[in-house]
């Protein structure tokens, strides 16, 4: 191996002229590094530059500016059939005048592989995505779920050193899709290459991935794991767009090397947190607190149980409760036209109504300070 | 290859690199061959015409190089005048006679069960692939003086001599029709194929009867069928010559007939272009206006 | 449309329709078998008049013109509007609109307005009529029918599917042979089964690109309309008539089992 990094983006950017005579950016001077063996996801909304960077791997666009380095080999204009990559596409694009032996065998009939090798590498392939009896059927006979299957043994059969997945369950109804997750993180452990993996869908992306990069118009924002990701968000457009969160908007009164201090906007009042990107003093930002990480207690005076350490206290007033079964979804009225979101688990097996929280019940909401995140508005 | 060699722009790109790096190439490339060929065939003698028609005859019918705007003067004087009126005429009248007639038949089309529709379309279909100088001979044995309509009509004493149908407008006019009803019906099918069952059944539950659902629903969704079943209708019918030759014998002259008479019989090239670039002019004209209308739909893909 | 079944009236007026259409068909091939010459009133019935047919030394060799010239025709119009149409389908390149316009104009101008302008043509540069200008006077047409065919049927491509076969290992030549193509030959043939037909029956272009020498069956079936009024006409006819309907029937039963 001529590197120990699979991909690599050395400021690659893409840009797109538009029927109407400007351009627009599709990606905007990303680099980042993949390395051998990983579950890479890029993660994003539509737009926002993930499948491009995917197509600029496989070679079906060049960037405009930057190199794409492909196993320690920059890729340059290097045509796809030239590449040691192979893709999954969302819609399949399975040949549908070829039987499902064909589709599969097409890549290494490109390889000159001879005729005996092309059989039991196919069937080998077939076996694997579990879909062994299908071979001589056509790709319009099989379910949606079989078709991806096929796509994958097609790109997988080829054994190519990355594989690259363009949102491949996008067209699955919910059931499948979660199994077909499973089942594509457990193929990629099984196979050990590079897979990587572009879609929108977060909880898809957290429940594969070795490695995520958040990507929003163009730019790479936050590249690391799920929990990285997750728990230091780095702005406030990463911690918008995993999982669920509250933010509170202020400006930055106090800094120390672990503890920022922020005045918040419209509460007058102060809270404490921690920071995950730029800040200085004055500078505006976004307070992150995630609903399952507050804890509530009646506002009766009482010390609140479970203290851990110090944390920010805030108060208001309960609007709506939703009793989920695992946990209590309480959103409660902060006063001057802001509303926070707290997850309670409902780890106390009980009938009692009192054990639970209703509209207009005064509440307490106690945050750790190291729950707290104190984003920047937007990062470069 | 490192980055410093990509940045400079290679001096000599081969051919083949080209063609496969740059899709406007490849896609000039694709075009070429057509856009040569119908530029030589086609619009290079459309030029060619254009000029002709501003040239002179001579005496024995060869083309003098002198500028002669005569030519077009002379089609809208009292004979040809008259000849192109009755042109535009026929083909109003062939337009809207297939419309009538071939409306209801497009209507139950629609309407009938799927295997009805294919067995009557293939119906519809096969005379339109036989070559229509034989189905025009047809009509030619059934109208003529003692043939197959009058043994009819004088057999069942219906009438009493022959009609002597042939050789007359009127056998013009059966002629266009029987030729062009197929596509008016086509367009048209596939135009009501297309309204759905749920509108109609809107329109019944909001109150309306039978009849004025058709008018107010059915009818205008159909009108892209009507404006391509025209356009395959009328233009073509304004060229016509055959159909005025076989059965309307010397009296019945359509454009068309001018056209062709100039150029073979006359030998006037320079009057018969002018002819023709006014038939041009009259259906560009009318396409642009009825397709601007329409947007070109795929009714014309039937 | 509608699930009800439609009106009598509708029904009655639609198969009087369609005898109108039949009639005229069904009279030329009965008097195929019209003893009488003059095919004026039936006297008998005989099958002289296609043995007459057959031995037509004039028919074979118009038979024989007209099928090299369709075969010649289809063959290269269909290459030049697939790829034309493939063009304007995937690609941008400049003067984008006019040769969409190109495209158009033969399919919208008369028929006689362009015959004369290929005859002026053929004139002009001192090429002699004959069976070549019949032939390049039919690629002309077919063109823009096989490139309108081969477009509409483009329209659901999914382009994903050549990208995959790149991705795979195939270069572009190779794409086009194994996927793209494969995957639209039933446009193509759309396409080609248009032009052959349209070249099959042309009658009037024909006439003004074919000079004195060269006869096509239309043409003959014309000249003998005009002046060789016998039933060998009709028999042509029956026999036209007749393949017409095994080459739709098989293409119609073809279709259905397909799908």
């Amino acid at each position: 191996m001529k590197s120990d990094l699979a991909v690599e983006f050395h400021n690659v950017a893409k840009i797109f002229p538009t029927p109407e005579g400007s351009t627009v950016t599709a990606v905007d001077h990303v680099s980042l590094e993949i390395k051998h063996g990983e579950f890479f996801s890029f993660l994003g909304p539509s737009g926002c530059g993930k499948t491009t960077s995917l197509r600029m791997m496989a070679g079906f666009e060049w960037p405009t500016s930057g190199e794409v380095i492909i196993n320690g080999k920059e890729m340059g204009r290097t045509p796809p059939y030239q590449r040691p990559v192979n893709t999954v596409f969302q819609s399949y694009a399975l040949f549908q005048h070829m039987t499902v032996f064909q589709n599969i065998s097409f890549g290494l009939e490109m390889e000159k592989v001879p005729k005996a090798e092309i059989n039991r590498r196919v069937g080998e392939a077939l076996e694997m995505v579990k879909l062994g009896s299908m071979g001589r059927r056509k790709p319009k006979q099989l379910s949606g779920g079989q078709q991806q299957r096929i796509a994958l043994a097609r790109a997988l059969v080829k054994r190519p050193e990355v594989l690259l997945l363009d949102e491949p369950l996008g067209a699955l109804d919910l059931k499948l899709r979660k199994e077909m997750q499973l089942e594509l993180k457990a193929l990629q452990e099984q196979v050990g290459i590079t897979f990587i993996y572009v879609t929108h869908d977060q909880e898809e992306a957290l429940t594969m991935s070795d490695r995520i990069a958040v990507m929003n118009r163009g730019k790479a924002l936050q590249i690391g794991g799920a929990v990285e990701i997750y728990e230091r968000p780095n702005c406030r457009f990463v911690a918008d767009f995993i999982g669920e969160t509250n933010f509170l908007t202020g400006v930055v009164k106090e800094l120390t090397k672990d503890r920022v201090t922020v005045l918040l906007n419209t509460l007058d009042q102060e809270i404490s947190g921690i920071s995950q990107g730029e800040l200085s003093l004055g500078k505006a930002v976004a307070v992150s607190i995630r609903p399952e990480k507050v804890r509530l207690a009646d506002d009766d005076g009482k010390e609140i149980r479970d203290l851990h350490g110090t944390g920010n206290l805030l108060h208001g007033k309960v609007v709506t409760t939703a009793y989920i079964g695992s946990d209590t979804r309480v959103l409660i009225d902060l006063g001057g036209n802001l509303r926070m979101r707290a997850w309670e688990q409902n780890s106390i097996s009980t009938l009692d109504p009192n054990a639970y929280y209703s509209a207009g019940d005064a509440v307490r909401i106690f945050i750790p300070i190291e729950n707290t995140l104190v984003l920047p508005e937007d990062v470069s | 290859m490192t980055s410093a060699q990509e940045s400079e722009k290679p001096a000599k790109k081969s051919l083949g690199r080209t063609l496969r790096e740059n899709r406007v190439a490849q896609g000039l490339l694709l075009i070429a061959p057509a856009d040569l060929y119908l530029f030589l065939l086609i619009v290079l003698p459309l030029l060619m015409v254009a000029g002709l028609s501003f040239l002179s005859r001579g005496e024995y019918g060869q083309i003098v190089y002198k500028f002669n705007p005569g030519n077009y003067a002379r089609l809208f004087d009292a004979i040809y005048g008259k000849i192109m009126i009755f042109s535009i005429g026929v083909g109003v009248g062939t337009t809207v006679l297939c419309l009538l007639i071939g409306y209801p038949v497009a209507y139950y089309l629609a309407r009938a069960s799927a295997r009805t529709r294919s067995l009557l379309l293939f119906l519809i279909l096969l005379p339109f692939w036989t070559n229509f100088i034989i189905r025009i001979y047809a009509w030619m044995m059934i109208l003529r003086s003692g043939g197959f309509l009058d043994s009819i009509l004088m057999g069942l004493r219906i009438t009493k001599g022959p009609l002597n149908l042939l050789y007359t407008p009127t056998a013009v006019m059966i002629g266009m029709v029987y030729e062009f009803l197929p596509f008016m019906v086509l367009p048209l099918y596939t135009s009501l194929e297309k309204v759905e069952n749920s509108l109609l059944e809107a329109a019944a539950d909001l109150g309306a009867p039978p009849w004025r659902a058709f008018l107010r629903v059915t009818l205008p969704l159909s009108v892209p069928g009507m404006i391509a079943g025209t356009i395959l209708t009328f233009i073509p019918s304004m060229g016509m010559f055959v159909v005025s030759n076989l059965l309307g014998g010397a009296k019945t002259i359509l454009i068309g007939n001018v056209i062709q008479n100039q150029f073979l019989t006359a030998r006037d090239w320079p009057f018969g272009a002018a002819a023709s670039m006014v038939l041009m002019l009259l259906t560009m004209i009318f396409t642009l206006y009825y397709t601007r209308k329409a947007g070109f739909g795929e009714e014309l893909l039937v | 449309m509608s699930e009800k079944k439609p009106a009598l009236w509708l029904r009655v007026y639609t198969f009087f329709a369609y005898l109108f259409i039949y009639v005229p068909i069904l009279v030329l091939i009965i008097f195929s078998f019209n003893s009488q010459k003059l095919n004026i009133h039936w006297e008998g019935f005989t099958l002289d008049w296609y043995k007459v047919l057959f031995q037509d030394q004039q028919i074979l060799l118009a038979t024989r013109n007209t099928l090299m010239i369709a075969a010649i025709a289809t063959l290269v119009s269909t290459v030049i509007g697939t790829i034309a149409a493939l063009a304007m389908q995937r690609y941008h390149f400049p003067l984008y609109s006019t040769s969409e316009t190109l495209m158009y104009i033969p399919i919208v101008i008369p028929e006689v307005v362009m015959g004369i302008s290929l005859l002026v043509f053929f004139v002009l540069i001192h090429f002699t009529l004959g069976l070549v200008t019949i032939t390049l006077s039919h690629i002309a047409f077919d063109i823009p029918f096989v490139a309108l065919v081969v477009r509409a049927r483009l329209h659901g491509y999914d382009n994903a599917i050549d990208e995959a076969a790149m991705d795979l290992g195939a270069n572009e030549l190779t794409t086009f042979w194994r996927v793209t193509l494969p995957t639209i030959l039933p446009g193509v043939l759309s396409g080609a089964m248009l032009a052959l037909t349209l070249s099959l029956d042309d009658y009037v272009i024909t006439y003004f690109t074919a000079g004195p020498g060269s006869t096509t069956l239309p043409l003959r079936v014309y000249s003998m309309v005009r002046f060789v009024v016998t039933p060998e006409i009709n028999a042509l006819s029956a026999l036209w008539v007749l393949i017409v309907f095994v080459i739709l029937a098989i293409g119609q039963i073809a279709q259905s089992r397909r799908a």
